[in-house]
């Protein structure tokens, strides 16, 4: 919970009006999945109703319609507190990190800091074993360079992906087999949207030429969850290394990296209610320390000659010049926020929603779900097509309009996973994605909003 | 405007049977564009019979919105000199960049005049050109290799 007094830094709480709920009042977040978590009276939105006041954006309205904020896959809306935060740190302690050596230079360094230990503690790692990024597809740029040099890939060796990743886990890996002149490979999905392991283990894919393997843990486009552990098993029985894209998962799933089994996990800070602008690496500290720097620069040397320098220990070798210092306040606050709720409540909300809203879209004929219809091992993102009932596809841009002018916000296109996309057959999708703050009335409204929009394609209207 | 007065019947028909679809032989030039944020493409080609464009035929997918507007792009370009289509194109790009203010000019632009209230939506504005840019580069394309055999040409262009 974004308690003030948790900024740990040498200066008094800000005013705490609009606090958000306090721990105190929240119900446990111990036991979701019994059903006690929820107080019966408030039934199983109750974290929604919770937060929504924390939110203001949300109580906007387009036109006459409230604005139905659907689209937080792409990036999440930011409460009060962590806004406050950011402002609190530029108005009464900005300076730059590690190397003013006055007070605001202390004040920031420290709140700076604080936000990596708020950042570790959130996915179960340890303090130096956080690197800041400027966004996910920073830190897994970093990955594929450092890893490629660390690795000696070359001629001969492969990486091994998926056809479910975002672009930025298919390019980086990509520029790196080009480099190199190792082989790219890919897990494909079943028709389900479900990573192909019998068809991957059957035809060898992750073998003793594997270097390193990666997956996103939660799909951006189908919701799936991927089972890391089980892909990281894989890639260590092999000596292999892996690295899980949690850019999806760690906004909405409890998060302990040791647990999940990859060597190192990205992720960003603005799908997880923190600022835009920065981005999270864990590695495993034994890995870390071996891999060279990625940016050269300020605050990643040691000592640095005309001849030649040496390296900082991480995580500050992989971090060259000013880092991103409000954000990484911001995000402290962000995860605490998230930590006071109960990431299992966060989770079991996102379980709720989902299944209404596959139980609400499914009933839509015409519309075709890319994923899993069930609510089992999913996230909340659900991607679809739609078609008149004469078989006209009514395309992703235009069903965003037409949500659109209902205050319905979507995203529409091929979700920067466009070789997904045409895994499945479609050049683009409507996604429809939520987070703790997203109401059953929302998926309703957006529900009623795709008829609509179908019948007026379908010249029913 | 509503999103309803936006997509107009004329944009609905067009979108529905889209006119002039398909690829065809012979032509000078062929040009692939996309839009990388949706995803959208077109591949299409020009033939010239001198300076008179005697056919422009494309396979494309994409929204209502680009597959209309290149449809009515057809319409328009087919049977005129490369001088006069430019002059449609210029008309076209201005209605559709004057913010939905133009009061367009039907009879330059025919059924083209249907897309002033996309105008009014900057986010698919670039929607409504895709295939006008296509054609447009497609037909310098061919005037640049006037006089040499047919062939194939490829660009992609990135909005």
């Amino acid at each position: 919970m974004p308690d003030r007094a948790d900024l740990r830094a040498p200066w008094p709480a800000e005013d705490t009006e609009d606090h958000p709920p306090t721990g105190d009042e929240l119900p446990s977040a111990e036991s979701p999945e019994t059903g006690e978590a929820a107080p019966a009276a408030s039934g199983p939105f109750w974290l929604a109703d919770r937060v929504r006041p924390d939110f203001p954006v949300l109580g906007r309205t387009v036109g006459d319609w409230p604005l139905t904020y659907l689209d937080s896959a792409n990036t999440a809306q930011k409460p009060t507190p962590v806004v406050r935060a950011i402002a609190q740190h530029y108005l009464q302690h900005n300076a730059n990190v590690a190397r003013a050596m006055h007070l605001l230079g202390a004040e920031a360094t420290e709140a700076f800091e604080g936000g990596r230990a708020k950042v570790a503690g959130f996915v179960g790692g340890r303090t130096e074993e956080i690197v800041f990024t400027k966004n996910a597809s920073e830190a897994l740029n970093l990955c594929a360079h450092t890893l490629g040099q660390h690795l000696r890939l070359g001629p001969g060796d492969e990486v091994v992906t998926t056809i479910m990743e975002h672009h930025s886990n298919i390019v980086p890996w990509q520029l790196l087999c080009q480099r190199t002149g190792a082989t790219l490979r890919w897990f494909d999905v079943t028709d389900d949207g479900r990573l192909d392991l019998d068809r991957a283990d059957a035809e060898g894919l992750v073998n003793e030429r594997t270097k390193i393997v990666t997956a996103t843990w939660v799909s951006n486009v189908l919701g799936t969850v991927n089972p890391i552990a089980a892909l990281a098993a894989r890639a260590h029985a092999v000596g292999a290394v892996l690295v899980a894209d949690a850019s999806q998962a760690v906004p909405q799933l409890p998060t302990d990296v040791h647990a999940l089994g990859a060597d190192l996990v990205a992720f960003t800070g603005h799908k997880l209610l923190g600022p835009t602008g920065i981005g999270v690496l864990w590695g495993r500290y034994d890995l870390l320390e071996q891999l060279p720097p990625f940016l050269g620069g300020g605050e990643m040397i040691e000592i640095v000659e005309m001849e030649g320098s040496t390296y900082a220990a991480p995580p500050a070798r992989f971090e060259a010049g000013t880092p991103p210092i409000a954000q990484a306040v911001g995000l402290g606050v962000a995860v605490d926020y998230l930590s006071g709720l109960g990431m299992a409540n966060v989770a079991a909300h996102e379980h709720a929603i989902t299944t209404h809203a596959l139980e609400r879209l499914t009933a839509i004929e015409g519309l075709r779900i890319l994923g899993p219809t069930q609510p089992v091992d999913r996230g909340g993102a659900v991607s679809f097509t739609l078609a008149t009932r004469d078989g006209l596809e009514v395309h992703p841009h235009d069903v965003m309009q037409f949500l659109d002018a209902r205050g319905i916000a979507v995203r529409g296109g091929h979700h920067c996973a466009r070789p997904l996309h045409k895994r499945f057959r479609v050049a683009s999708s409507t996604r429809a994605s939520f987070y703790l703050y997203t109401t059953p009335a929302e998926i309703d409204r957006l529900a009623d909003a795709l008829i609509y929009t179908r019948d007026f394609f379908g010249g029913k209207l | 405007m509503s999103v309803e007065a936006m997509y107009q019947e004329i944009i609905l028909d067009h979108y529905k049977a889209k006119h002039h679809a398909g690829l065809r032989d012979p032509y000078e030039a062929e040009v692939t564009h996309v839009n990388p944020s949706c995803g959208d493409e077109i591949l299409l080609r020009v033939h010239l019979e001198g300076d008179r464009i005697a056919d422009v035929s494309y396979d494309a997918i994409g929204c209502s919105i680009s597959q209309a507007s290149t449809s009515v792009m057809t319409d328009l370009v087919i049977g005129k000199t490369v001088g006069e289509a430019l002059t449609v194109y210029d008309a076209f790009h201005a209605l559709m960049h004057s913010r939905g203010e133009a009061e367009p000019d039907e009879d330059v632009l025919e059924d083209g005049v249907a897309f002033v209230g996309v105008a009014k939506f900057p986010a698919r504005v670039k929607c409504a050109l895709l295939g006008w840019e296509a054609w447009k580069d497609a037909t310098a394309r061919a005037l640049g290799s006037a006089g040499e055999p047919s062939q194939t040409k490829e660009a992609r262009h990135d909005h």
